[in-house]
């Protein structure tokens, strides 16, 4: 496989009056050909910068990019007809109708104006492209900037939060037209808080933290290698469990007691807690490997699991973000 | 295609806006207020006018003459103490005044009528300064409502060369600027001819009179283009039209007001030299002289204390309007390659 997109050492740091803000650290990535990779990090971590950097909006400080293979910035204006891009919440002159924006885009592009109405039709926004983009809900300015997006007919489509402020049909919509987009041999880049849609549609997930990159893989590669060595483990009714778990630590596990069961932390082999228990005539009646889904990988890896009593701030996040957690 | 389908959605844009629009349209307007005022208030000396302004100069001496007929009866009238203090020490009165016929001019009676070739450099200038502020205001709309609205991220998405998209807006600008003002000067003398012809005269019109108010059509143009260009340059400087804005007031307010009142103030030579007005005003009229009533006075028998005074010529404005455009555009140019579109 080819890789569209490719990032190895990005750094930016945002200068201005009151100091400096490192923003990138560093950050690598890799999508490849035909995927749909998610883009996944906590507020301020640095997605927003890097695609932004990656289409020359702003100068980083170091690193490589490319693009389809070419090297950007320098050979962007080369690939930008072939890169559909949204960046947060993109806004339009307000007073123009939503046909009016696309077709001055067309034009600006040079790509056919029948294009216009095709993606207006796509996004759903065909009754209503004759109104002012200033009347428009959050969820149709965000369609919009889809069909901006779309109307190159792009080959590879950069998408930050496009869900944002859709409703669930229309999350629902952009789930399968980002399968669509894909099967046709669209590779799609997709920046979202919604980790449930990440791991419904996208193929591959890159999670950055403070600037750097803490997981990348496959979503099934990124679960298996976070999956939890934590078991439930679930003794007969009435059977003492307190003295199960002294007899586990004694042999050196992580128990935490919960209501009806306990949860061993670091079970690697969770066949050793059957065997032990069973020495002292203690039986298990359930024993399941806590399963993680890509929530709870994330809140790990990024260190922003809520804390019961703790407004967690922004900038709070892992401290061991890069070098932490199984690698 | 390229720099060429860029152009054409540009000055697509720039005629879509409906500020541009307004703002033209509200230029028009005045225009044609002042062509009408001009229409109405002046009139061709045809017989009748001639006759009815003789008739009023002749109701008018004799008014005059009965008036002072009565003042030296009363002046007769009075006794010596009186005339003194009336009319001062060693006074008679043959010395009060008495019209004479030749002093009643039958012009003083007559309407003014529209000369052409006196008058119409006069409605080019003002022509001018209209479209030039209209320009100021459209080239400052068009850029900084791209910028303020997330507009011109979008397009720098499409068109990654960001000195190619400036420059494509500017020229897109400056031909619709252009276009304006030639359509609108070419219809405002056609306008004024037609004035002239029914309310006064377009006599002497020779080659010469026609060239003078071609160049001074030009430099109206270009003065309009200057006004446009800064506007723009200032928006994107500022990525808001309300800073080209802001920046227009401040300069007006500084250097119309404050400066004006300060350099009084400071007694600085040559004062009226600091004042923008009247280099715009030296260009379109091909000078302007500055006295500098601040001077020592340098004393000649003949004129008294004469005001020493220095000519902004035309080349001089000229200069100082390409720097500041210049200046503007190249600091427009720069900002636009190295700042961080976020
Ligand atoms: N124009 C700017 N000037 C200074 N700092 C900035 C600027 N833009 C972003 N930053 C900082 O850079 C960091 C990364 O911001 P970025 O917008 O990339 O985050 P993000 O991952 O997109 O967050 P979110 O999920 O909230 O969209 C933040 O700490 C932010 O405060
Ligand atoms: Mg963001």
């Amino acid at each position: 496989m080819t890789a569209v997109l490719e990032i190895s050492g990005l750094q930016k740091t945002y200068r201005s009056r009151k100091g400096a803000r490192k923003a990138l650290d560093g950050f690598d990535m890799v999508v490849e050909a035909g995927q749909v990779h998610g883009f996944l990090g906590p507020n301020g971590s640095g997605k927003t910068t890097t695609l932004r950097t990656l289409l020359g909006l702003i100068k980083p400080n170091g690193g490589r990019m490319t693009i389809l293979g070419r090297e950007v910035p320098q050979h962007l204006p080369e690939v930008a007809g072939l890169v559909g891009a949204i960046v947060e919440s993109p806004q339009f002159f307000g007073n123009f109708t939503a046909r009016e924006t696309l077709s001055l885009l067309a034009d600006a592009g040079g790509v056919d104006q029948r294009r216009v109405d095709a993606v207006l039709e796509v996004v759903g926004l065909r009754e209503r492209a004759a109104e002012r983009v200033k009347t428009y809900s959050l969820g149709m300015k965000q369609r919009l900037a889809v069909a901006s997006a779309l109307l190159k007919e792009p080959k590879f489509l950069i998408l930050d939060e496009p869900a944002n402020g859709l409703d669930p049909g229309g999350i629902r919509e952009m789930r399968t037209l980002m399968r669509t987009l894909s099967d046709s041999g669209m590779t799609v880049l997709l920046s979202s808080h919604i980790l449930a849609e990440i791991q419904l549609i996208c193929d591959s997930v890159t999670i950055i933290a403070a600037g750097r990159r803490v997981a990348a893989g496959s979503v099934a590669e990124v679960l298996a290698e976070h999956r939890s060595t934590k078991v439930k483990v679930r003794l007969e009714p009435g059977v003492d469990m307190f003295g199960a778990a002294q007899a586990l630590r004694a042999a050196g596990a992580e128990v935490t007691l919960e209501q009806d069961h306990f949860i061993v932390g670091n079970a690697s082999r969770p066949a050793q807690i059957t065997r032990l228990l069973a020495g002292h005539q203690i039986f298990v009646s359930e024993l399941t490997p806590v399963t993680v889904d890509l929530e709870s990988v994330f809140l790990q890896l990024t260190g922003t699991a809520p804390v019961e009593g703790a407004n967690r701030q922004v900038d709070d996040v892992a401290a061991t973000a890069g070098n932490g957690w199984g690698q | 295609m390229g720099t060429v389908s860029l152009f054409k959605a540009e000055t697509r844009r720039l005629a879509k806006r409906r500020f541009s629009r307004y703002f033209v349209l509200g230029a028009v307007l005045v225009l044609v207020a002042v062509a009408i005022g001009m229409f109405v208030s002046n009139e061709k000396p045809t017989p009748a006018v001639i006759a009815q302004a003789q008739a009023e100069a002749d109701r008018y001496f004799q008014e005059q003459t009965g008036y002072a007929a009565e003042e030296k009866k009363r002046c007769e009238s009075l006794t010596p103490e009186q005339m003194k203090q009336q009319y001062g020490e060693g006074f008679t009165c043959d010395q009060l005044g008495q019209l004479q016929r030749e002093d009643v001019q039958i012009q003083d009676f007559m309407p003014s009528q529209f000369d052409f070739r006196e008058n119409f450099p006069g409605m080019v200038t003002t022509l001018a300064a209209i479209l030039a502020m209209v320009a100021f205001v459209v080239g400052a709309s068009f850029i900084g409502a791209e910028w303020n609205s997330g507009g011109m991220m979008n397009l720098l998405l499409w068109r990654p060369r960001r000195l190619q998209v400036l420059s494509t807006k500017l020229a897109a600008l400056v031909v619709s600027l252009i276009g304006l003002t030639v359509t609108l000067s070419a219809v405002w003398t056609g306008l004024f001819w037609v004035i002239a012809t029914m309310r006064g005269t377009t006599a002497k019109m020779t080659s010469g009179a026609w060239q003078s108010i071609g160049l001074l059509e030009l430099r109206g143009m270009v003065l309009v283009l200057a006004a446009g260009m800064i506007g723009f340059g200032l928006a994107s400087i500022g990525r808001h039209t309300a800073m080209a804005l802001g920046a227009a007031i401040g300069v007006i307010v500084v250097f119309q007001f404050g400066l004006a009142v300060v350099l009084q103030v400071a007694r600085v030579r040559f004062a009226e030299a600091y004042l923008l007005p009247f280099w715009g005003i030296a260009w379109l009229e091909k000078e302007w002289e500055v006295l500098d009533y601040n001077a020592p006075c340098d004393f000649s028998a003949v004129n008294g204390c004469e005001p020493p005074s220095m000519v902004i010529t035309w080349q001089m404005a000229g200069i100082a309007m390409l720097a500041v455009v210049g200046l503007v555009t190249m600091a427009a140019m720069w900002t636009m390659r190295k700042r961080d579109i976020t």
